[in-house]
């Protein structure tokens, strides 16, 4: 039976066909999904922050995208995936609150979108969809099955990427 | 620094108490303004994983206006007021001489209007907080936004984040006599902050 599984901030999982994974609520935080078609093996990890700079030993590694993303990668993998074959698709990075003065703590929405991008890229994984930005937040969602990216949101509707 | 981890409970009691006070001064603000009683519950002063905070207002997807204010001053702060979508409805019946159940969306006077209750609300928080901890406390002006609940925490959390996996929340709810109502007042110390006001209030 399909299952809906729940991932939480500053959190990942992975799975297979035909699971769904889902994130609620995403402001400035990303949604990045990694899928690879052929074994239909995926997962999505929720991230807070662009990188671990300044965490300590004790913090959580999903809550940034360099710590985050190898984790998640290596998951899958081990689930069967092929990394050549995987794709990324991200969504989120919104700024929830238009500050004239905004501080750079109010960008990190996009600061996270560039940092995913950089990582993927230096991971040599392609990102074919990508939902960034904006000031309203995202429910995301991925179909294991179909590799879908589902991005919900309160006022601008509901988008596939 | 004060670790977060390792507050007393006296330090705890301390802090509920000022959170107490304030969230009586507000409490009494807002009734003043819409002419209500409102109650309000003994504050919750917590030590909660950053991921769970979504869950204290109905879960992360769940509508939910809410009013920022960033806080400046020795003990830099965020202050988040969260009202459901349909008690920020309510409050801008009330407070526009409306029957309740007209107002649909918001317009940019209803929006106006919430932000300055977050505004008022705030200031006779940071008030009460003064008086305990000699800490002057300015708040900017208001930003509102209405979204999912976890976009909008993520405002305050990313910056939590930034130093650790737990949020010390000041949370108070309060409820208007006829249930129409109920927010949340989250007052949010930045990681730094939170010595400063321990040592202010002198139950190091």
């Amino acid at each position: 039976m399909a299952s809906l599984i729940r991932v939480g901030m500053a959190d990942y999982k992975v799975g297979r066909s035909p699971s769904s994974l889902i994130s609620y609520g995403l402001g400035s935080c990303i949604g990045i999904s990694l899928y690879d078609p052929q074994s239909k093996v995926g997962g999505l990890l929720h991230i807070m922050l662009p990188d671990s700079n300044q965490a300590r030993a004790s913090d959580n590694p999903a809550k940034f995208a360099d710590t985050g993303l190898p984790l998640m990668l290596n998951d899958v993998l081990k689930l069967g995936a092929n990394k050549a074959r995987l794709v990324a698709k991200i969504a989120g990075g919104a700024q929830m609150f238009a500050f004239s003065n905004a501080t750079d703590i109010m960008k990190v929405g996009t600061r996270n979108a560039e940092a995913v991008k950089k990582i993927l890229q230096r991971m040599g994984i392609r990102v074919i969809a990508e939902d960034t930005g904006g000031n309203y937040g995202r429910t995301v969602q991925i179909d294991l099955d179909t590799g879908v990216y589902r991005v919900k949101t309160i006022d601008r509707g509901e988008k596939t990427i | 620094m004060t670790d977060e981890l390792s507050l007393t409970p006296i330090q705890l009691d301390a802090l509920r108490e000022i959170g107490n006070v304030g969230a009586g001064n507000s409490a009494t603000a807002l009734s003043q303004i819409i002419n209500k009683r409102i109650d309000m519950n003994v504050p919750k002063v917590a030590l909660v994983p950053i991921e769970t905070v979504p869950d204290l207002v109905g879960g992360p997807d769940a509508i939910v206006v809410g009013v920022f204010l960033r806080v400046y001053g020795r003990a830099p702060s965020n202050i988040l007021f969260l009202l459901p979508q349909h008690s920020a409805f309510y409050l801008v019946d009330t407070l526009m001489g409306r029957e309740h159940g007209t107002t649909k969306r918001l317009d940019p006077m209803d929006e106006s209007a919430l932000k300055e209750i977050g505004n008022i609300l705030s200031g006779a928080y940071l008030n009460a907080f003064f008086n305990f901890t000699h800490i002057a406390m300015l708040p900017s002006i208001p930003a509102l936004a209405m979204d999912m609940a976890g976009a909008i925490l993520n405002v305050v959390l990313v910056q939590l984040g930034q130093m650790g996996d737990q949020a010390l929340v000041i949370e108070t709810e309060f409820l208007a006599e006829d249930d129409g109502i109920n927010g949340h007042f989250f007052l949010v110390p930045d990681p730094g902050s939170l010595s400063t006001i321990i040592q202010a209030v002198g139950v190091e």
